[in-house]
């Protein structure tokens, strides 16, 4: 699949702002980035209050999902065009349940809305309002999200991409630096997993690297590009990524996103870990 | 700037003597750049984490003891590097001037 099939550029947005057959949606861990500002005609993805259910540690289910884009003003037939803070992690969280729920046309803004702050590109504080749709998803398609029995049956077997930071891999750091460390789980990898942390797949201001160099990136470290691969990190919006450089770019057929990641197989009881310190 | 760094970014609630914090402002020509973006980089070089700095240019991280990378990038293609020796149950102040 050729890369202007899943990523638009800064230059592509701004060419688009007019465009009616175009949604941008901002999606963010700091929710507050948006109230500040945000892109002409942007609506708003909450990761955690729209993406989540509020009760059990899930995705929203389809009725809710469909609710969501309705109450959004999203259709079926329109281009989504994805982007957020964070070097896009949670904007390719968003494509990555996008995908999953079987929305036709959805792309990222390479480098997310770093690489347009960065540009010193418009954003307004005015929030677009947009006409209630019937949106309707298709049945979650699993082929793209493991669960956690899959994970340890693919120990030695399949490819096991940890994309978290090198510390966080190795067991000296529970969580990215930029959040406290007080967690209840153990610390360390999944057996035979590769650490390749996320931030390898993209340039400073927030950009993917080219595809070549991607390409050497994952053969180089070890990954297997004729078997199947998984991708996890802390809580799957990181390794969301991975699986958007995989999946969508490089085209690799059978990737899956773990979105349990390291919160929930650090807390299994009996399931094999492997530390370095 | 003189005197004690703007800290706007409180630590209440956080067991500061079990965290490695740092933080530290960034500035331009003296003033705090606030919208900055701050990586924190471990002695290999390697991206651990990134933040955006407060409208008073604070930003903060929880890292673990050792020497870390602070590379600040802001736009008009400006970026700055600043070295820090971090401990646990203290917290490291680092000033990046870009």
């Amino acid at each position: 699949m050729p890369r202007s099939n899943v990523l638009v550029d800064a230059d592509w947005v701004e060419q688009h702002l007019d465009d009616p057959s175009i949604v941008l949606v901002e999606v963010d861990e700091d929710t507050a980035a948006y109230e500040k500002n945000h892109i002409r005609g942007a609506v708003r993805i909450d990761w955690k209050q729209d993406l989540q259910d509020q009760v059990r540690r899930d995705f929203v289910n389809k009725e809710q999902f469909e609710k969501l884009l309705s109450e959004k003003g999203i259709s079926n037939d329109e281009t989504i065009v994805l982007y957020g803070g964070n070097n896009n992690w949670f904007a390719a969280y968003a494509y990555w349940y996008f995908k999953l729920y079987g929305h036709e046309n959805v792309k990222l803004l390479d480098g997310g809305r770093k690489k347009w702050e960065l540009d010193s590109r418009e954003l307004v504080e005015d929030v677009p309002t947009r006409k209630a749709t019937s949106y309707k998803a298709k049945k979650p398609n699993n082929d793209i999200r493991a669960f956690r029995d899959e994970v340890v049956e693919s120990i030695n077997k399949k490819n096991l991409v940890d994309v978290r930071s090198p510390d966080e891999f190795s067991g000296k750091l529970l969580a990215p630096a930029h959040l406290p460390q007080e967690q209840s789980q153990r610390a360390g990898h999944v057996p035979s997993a590769k650490n390749i942390p996320w931030s390898k797949a993209a340039n400073d201001d927030g950009t993917f690297r080219d595809d070549k160099e991607l390409t050497e990136l994952y053969q180089g470290e070890g990954v297997d590009f004729g078997k199947d691969t998984i991708a996890y990190c802390r809580i799957g919006e990181r390794s969301a990524h991975t699986w958007f450089v995989l999946h969508e770019i490089l085209d690799q057929p059978n990737v899956k996103n773990y979105d349990g990641s390291w919160t929930e197989y650090g807390s299994l009881v009996g399931v094999p870990i492997e530390k370095d310190v | 700037m003189c005197g004690a760094p703007v800290q706007d970014l409180s630590l209440e609630g956080i067991d500061v003597a079990t965290e490695t914090v740092i933080q530290g402002t960034v500035t331009r020509d003296g003033e705090p750049e606030g919208g900055a973006y701050v990586r924190l980089l471990d002695s290999s070089g390697e991206f651990t984490a990134e933040v955006v700095t407060s409208a008073t240019g604070a930003f903060r991280f929880f890292a673990r003891p050792g020497s870390w990378t602070l590379r600040a990038l802001a736009s008009g293609n400006k970026t700055a590097d600043a070295k820090v020796e971090a401990e646990q149950g203290s917290v490291t102040e680092a000033q990046i001037s870009l």
